[in-house]
């Protein structure tokens, strides 16, 4: 049996801190604040977003958690009444900056959303659509390749590759919802964001889009908003609970899941809350 | 600790929270029951002992049960998954506590049979009530959710190392003395292990308890005194 001395675990503790400071901030939000009209629903967020994991943001309905998700890339713009504080970068870059393009931008930071949302256009033109707008290919034969490198990606290219020119609403709900993450791929993002991306999917499907966002991760940096704790504890590496419109706590998943510091933690993970 | 959304799920912890309690009522009783009936020889007591075990084994297979229908059909987080994986340990640590003791009842008749040296009964008594109060203060500090005491409790298990010691070099001595006492004495050395062995199993109830309520492993390294590995008759 192998024995840990306490000096050995000392050392296992301190690289495991070194490798965790080494991690690269992909995304931070900087004392975000977001008001829709008169209404505040986020109060001075802070929090990070590490490159290549996956961050769960977790917490009771109107919380703030998906609103935080829609500030980082932007997507609240599209609201007339919400006003967003703070400072949010991806890369060190203040996304608010009047010189960003929210179109590149969005680019960059891709999302998948509760329902799927499939175009009413074939299989192929759904993946198609984005790369086209945004110039990715010089020919059709380039297309081609990122539209099989991108259903490839998401898991769909073996049910999918015989029926390219079948609607995208054909498919099956869980295929439908791999067949938008394939589309927020084609665009090669750097962050992906998730909303409640398995909510209205069977278990199964539900397993097949876990398994992938744990692939994704490798060349991904993905910020997913669930209800199910259990898939925030399967997914994730970094959860962060929010409550009431703050951050409450936010650290490691498999302490949060175990141990989380806030009672207000404690009594939502394990089914104490109001 | 407030109350779950769910008030089944609250019956469910407090059912598994309850059958720990009663483990660690019942292996209290049983081990203070051979210990008197060892020194009494005290046949039907030890029958008793004997007994009480069915009762714990049962009780065991139903906290098995219990726990782990829990786990499937509430997925526990936090202290509840905690509470719940931390009973499922203590219950298996409690359990060979009542084998332990049934197995010192079991050794009353033939002690009793023997004539044992009166005064040696004092030191496996001094011994037994050091592991007595280790098995009952182990559970109550645990329904007391008392981290501190528990890791104060669990630094105590040397202090039955060392009488464990002293009982091993007497009854040495008294086999040494006269050869009639060996059939008696290595009956008492096994009850003496036995305790020490009741006392090892406290420190990980101790260990476990002290997860559950804190979160956190108690660190690895605990003093260990007990030196009957190396002695030799002097």
């Amino acid at each position: 049996m192998n024995i840990m001395t306490e000096k050995s675990l000392d050392d296992a503790v301190n690289a495991e801190m070194n490798a965790r400071t080494n991690e690269i901030i992909k995304m931070r939000g900087d004392k975000v604040t977001v008001h829709y009209g008169e209404k505040q629903a986020l109060f001075g967020v802070d929090l990070d977003v590490r490159q290549n994991q996956v961050t769960a943001l977790i917490g009771p309905s109107g919380c703030g958690k998906s609103t935080f998700l829609r500030c980082l890339n932007r997507m609240n713009d599209t609201i007339d009444a919400a006003r967003v504080g703070g400072k949010i970068t991806l890369d060190s870059e203040d996304i608010y900056d009047p010189k960003i393009d929210v179109v590149e931008l969005r680019a960059r930071v891709g999302m998948v959303f509760q329902k799927p949302n499939p175009f009413p256009k074939s299989i192929y033109e759904n993946v198609a659509y984005g790369p086209r707008i945004h110039g990715l290919a010089k020919n059709k034969a380039e297309l081609d390749v990122i539209v099989e490198k991108s259903l490839q990606k998401a898991a769909l290219w073996n049910e999918a590759k015989d029926r390219l020119n079948e609607p995208g609403t054909g498919l099956s709900g869980g295929q439908q919802q791999r067949l938008c993450i394939a589309r927020a791929i084609a665009v090669s993002p750097e962050v992906i964001l998730m909303d409640e991306p398995c909510s209205a999917l069977d278990p199964i499907a539900t397993a097949k889009v876990e398994e992938l966002i744990d692939e994704l991760r490798e060349n991904y940096t993905i910020v997913i908003v669930t209800h199910s704790m259990q898939q925030a504890a399967r997914v994730s590496q970094r959860t962060a609970m929010f409550h009431l419109g703050y951050l409450v706590e936010e650290g490691p998943t498999d302490k949060m899941f175990t141990n989380p510091d806030d009672k207000r933690t404690q009594d939502y993970i394990t089914g104490r809350f109001g | 600790m407030g109350e779950h959304t769910v008030r089944s799920f609250d019956e469910e912890l407090q059912h598994v929270d309850q059958l720990i309690r009663d483990m660690g009522d019942l292996s209290g009783a049983m081990v203070a029951g051979a210990i008197r009936a060892l020194l009494t020889s005290d046949q039907a007591l030890a029958q008793n002992v004997v007994a009480d075990d069915t009762i714990m084994d049962a009780k065991q297979r139903d906290l098995d049960n219990s726990a782990i229908t829990l786990i499937a059909k509430r997925q526990p987080m936090a202290q509840d998954l905690r509470a719940v994986v931390g009973a499922i340990r203590m219950a298996g640590d409690l359990e060979r506590i009542g084998d332990l003791a049934k197995n010192i009842a079991k050794r009353v008749g033939a002690v009793g049979q023997s004539p044992t040296p009166r005064n040696l009964s004092h030191s496996i008594d001094a011994m037994a009530q050091l592991v007595l109060g280790q098995v009952r203060g182990v559970v109550d500090l645990y329904v007391a959710r008392q981290a501190e005491g528990l890791k104060d409790l669990r630094a105590d298990d040397q202090k039955i190392d060392i009488q464990y010691t002293a009982v091993f070099r007497e009854l040495l001595t008294y086999m040494m003395e006269d050869p009639r006492n060996i059939t008696a004495c290595t009956h008492l050395l096994f009850c003496a292990k036995n305790l020490e062995r009741i006392g090892d199993h406290v420190t990980n109830i101790a260990e476990n308890a002290y997860f559950v309520v804190t979160g956190t492993q108690l660190p690895l390294n605990r003093p260990k005194v007990d030196e009957t590995t190396t002695t030799v008759p002097a």
